[in-house]
């Protein structure tokens, strides 16, 4: 078996390839409903209508999709550098910690400000964060994947032990729960009788700023660059090391941003479950993007459809829920393996 | 709390090898895998499956060492999964990797959810029992300490040994740390470094899975989610402290089992002063603290992350 470049690829291909992949996925997953005993059409049209099926339900997908833009947009940032973040779910612990610490009463300013104040707070520490590992690549070549990875349960203790001890909430009924945000932190709602607030409107922006950085200035071509070839890199005179602890900065900023659309929108307060693994999911998002920072908003969308929808599929088919994981995790390879093919044929013997 | 008692304590000796267990499992299938230049990051999953998979079998009336197979098997299943994308695809190892710990967790989690429907508080099984090596656990307290333990524990001390052996003595172990090193070369006497590739990863795979196993069906007896609880991570952090070679990672894992049995004294000692948060971020510190301790002199296979193509250089 051997894999040769395609001299070119048909721009169909490019668009059918994701599309052909997450509907082999959605077949293949079709086994799994099968054997929940359940019927397999209904089901999946269950699935849709509890993600896209009701102004309620779009809301719904809305809300999920905001953290996820946001995680996604930091995973693809970084990968286009080679910076294997995988610590999104600890940066976004530490976007929701640092809204917790400011937000609760310590400063109080006017909305048009407390907001702005709470995703640079928010931002700063979820980069502080990764700067630590990607110091410890530029300085003493210590693998970033694994600090990443260990560095999400130091922040998820951090976080217990803060919501069980200091910061705990004495007027929640000793639920493990942090104080509400002031009143002009929390992101303003967008569609009355929703939960769909105002970090959806950030999370966009940053995405197209996100876009506009990578393919239209200096840095998005240096970050691009580190990541294609560091050898051509260097000889063109791009500094390395400081490029990498650049891309760590924004990247941990903007996981850390999905942390303060959590608690300063979805729930207005810090919780322990903020999160159901938006920081693992967002790599997953960035790969079905194909690292494009305006695919991850459509990307990002898929993936909270399937979460809501299979919510509420396993409601009506008695579907475990966790099939929105399968199929998100099976549609990270898939889609992987069908870019791989639209830039490469097989060709055995 | 004194020191000088708790090293001289049998428990805290036998819980030092029970804890290392799994990871002597993990990291020597890290190693492996790595050895021929495959990171394998869907250890933490493939562990979280070994976990589920072998509690189930013994749950729905099998036999315990039936499990280990069980597990294994499962564990290679995913190791060949990651190999189709990882080696025979050459996509980026750290993104498979990580795929497949989420596809092998969720999948696991899934079936355990369609398997035991209503399942609230989790079902228990009757797990190994500590089995004392005749003559030589009558050795006062280093015998109890290290001779009356789960049968799987002397397999993984045992396969240290194997590990090494097949490695640096054999034919079979040249060619992997060679497709790690070198695949052209080893390409060039003739040898697929595709098979040689997934082989590894698929025995690899197939030990963290019986790590995983280990903890549902010798230290605990019923399956939790999150149980792994990044122990697969910490395997990968020992590989890279242990420079690929099995023995230092069997210290590797031993000496970590053994920090993390003082934490847990020292926690259970002290007052209230500090919160137990902050015992339990222990392990994951020392990880990473040992990566910058041994960084400065980390060999890495040279092949590590680099996918082969056939006819191209």
């Amino acid at each position: 078996m051997q894999l040769e470049p395609r001299l070119q690829t048909p721009l169909w291909m490019t668009v059918a390839a994701p599309v052909a992949a997450v509907v082999i996925v959605l077949l293949l997953c079709g086994g799994l409903i099968a054997w929940a005993g359940a019927p397999l059409v209904d089901s999946y049209i269950a699935l849709f209508k509890g993600a896209f099926g009701s102004k309620f339900a779009l809301a719904e997908t809305l809300v999920r999709a905001t953290p996820l833009i946001l995680t996604g947009l930091a995973a693809a940032v970084a990968f286009r550098a080679k910076l294997w973040n995988i610590g999104g779910e600890g940066q976004l612990y530490m976007g929701a910690l640092a809204t917790t610490y400011f937000g609760t009463g310590l400063v109080v300013l006017p909305a048009p400000l407390m907001i702005p104040f709470l995703f640079v707070v928010g931002a700063i520490a979820g980069g502080l964060l990764l700067l630590v590992p990607a110091l410890l690549k530029t300085k003493l070549k210590v693998d970033e994947v694994v600090t990443t990875l260990l560095l999400n349960f130091v922040i998820l203790l951090l976080t217990n032990y803060l919501l069980f001890g200091p910061w705990k909430d004495p007027l929640a009924m000793g639920w493990p729960q942090g104080a509400p945000v002031v009143d002009s932190g929390i992101l303003p709602n967008l569609i009355a009788k929703t939960r769909l607030h105002g970090g959806l409107i950030f999370s966009l922006i940053a995405a197209v700023c996100i876009w506009l950085v990578m393919s239209k200035t200096k840095w998005g071509l240096e970050i691009r660059a580190v990541g294609l070839n560091q050898d051509a890199a260097t000889f063109a005179g791009i500094p390395i090391n400081k490029t990498i602890i650049r891309t760590a900065l924004i990247s941990g900023g903007l996981a850390a941003c999905a942390g303060v659309t959590e608690v300063a929108g979805t729930k207005e307060y810090l919780t322990l479950d903020i999160s159901p693994g938006f920081g693992y999911t967002g790599i997953a998002v960035a790969m079905l993007a194909g690292l494009n920072p305006l695919g991850v908003i459509l990307a990002a969308l898929f993936i909270a459809g399937i979460y809501n929808g299979a919510d509420s599929m396993s409601r009506a088919m008695d579907v475990s829920n966790y099939i929105a994981d399968v199929i998100t995790a099976a549609s990270l390879l898939m889609v992987m393996l069908a870019v791989m093919l639209t830039r490469m044929r097989i060709r055995f013997g | 709390m004194d020191f000088l008692d708790m090293f001289l304590n049998i428990g805290f000796w036998a819980a030092t090898v029970r804890m290392a267990t799994p990871l002597i499992f993990g990291t020597l299938g890290e190693l492996i895998c790595e050895r021929a230049g495959v990171l394998n990051l869907g250890i933490e999953g493939i562990m979280t499956t070994g976990a589920m998979v072998a509690w189930m079998w013994v749950y729905q009336g099998g036999d315990l060492w039936t499990a280990v197979f069980v597990a294994a098997a499962f564990g290679m299943l995913f190791g060949y999964l990651h190999s189709i994308f990882s080696v025979y695809m050459g996509l980026s190892q750290h993104v498979t990797g990580i795929g497949i710990t989420l596809l092998s967790t969720s999948l696991s989690y899934y079936s355990f959810r369609m398997l035991l429907p209503g399942v609230t508080t989790p079902p228990k099984i009757e797990p190994f029992e500590a089995w004392p090596v005749p003559l030589l656990s009558d050795i006062p307290v280093v015998g109890e300490a290290f001779f009356n333990q789960s049968p799987l524990t002397y397999c993984a001390f045992i396969l240290v040994g194997v590990v090494a052996y097949v490695l640096y003595r054999t034919p079979m172990g040249l060619a992997v740390r060679m497709v790690g090193e070198n695949p052209l070369a080893v390409e060039g006497q003739g040898i697929d470094v595709y098979k040689v590739r997934t082989a590894a990863v698929m025995v690899g795979s197939a030990f963290m899975a019986v790590g995983g196993a280990f903890l549902t069906i010798s230290v605990f007896d019923a399956f939790y989610f999150d149980m792994v609880n990044g122990r697969g991570w910490i395997c990968v952090a020992l590989v890279i402290f242990a420079s690929w070679r099995p023995g230092k990672a069997l210290l590797g894992a031993v000496l970590f089992a053994a920090f993390d049995a003082i934490q847990i004294r020292v926690q259970q000692a002290s007052s209230t002063f500090i919160p137990y948060q902050f015992y339990l971020m222990m392990p994951y510190l020392f990880s990473i603290l040992a990566l910058i301790i041994m960084s400065r002199k980390a060999a890495y296979p040279k092949a590590l992350l680099v996918p082969f193509r056939r006819g191209q250089r």
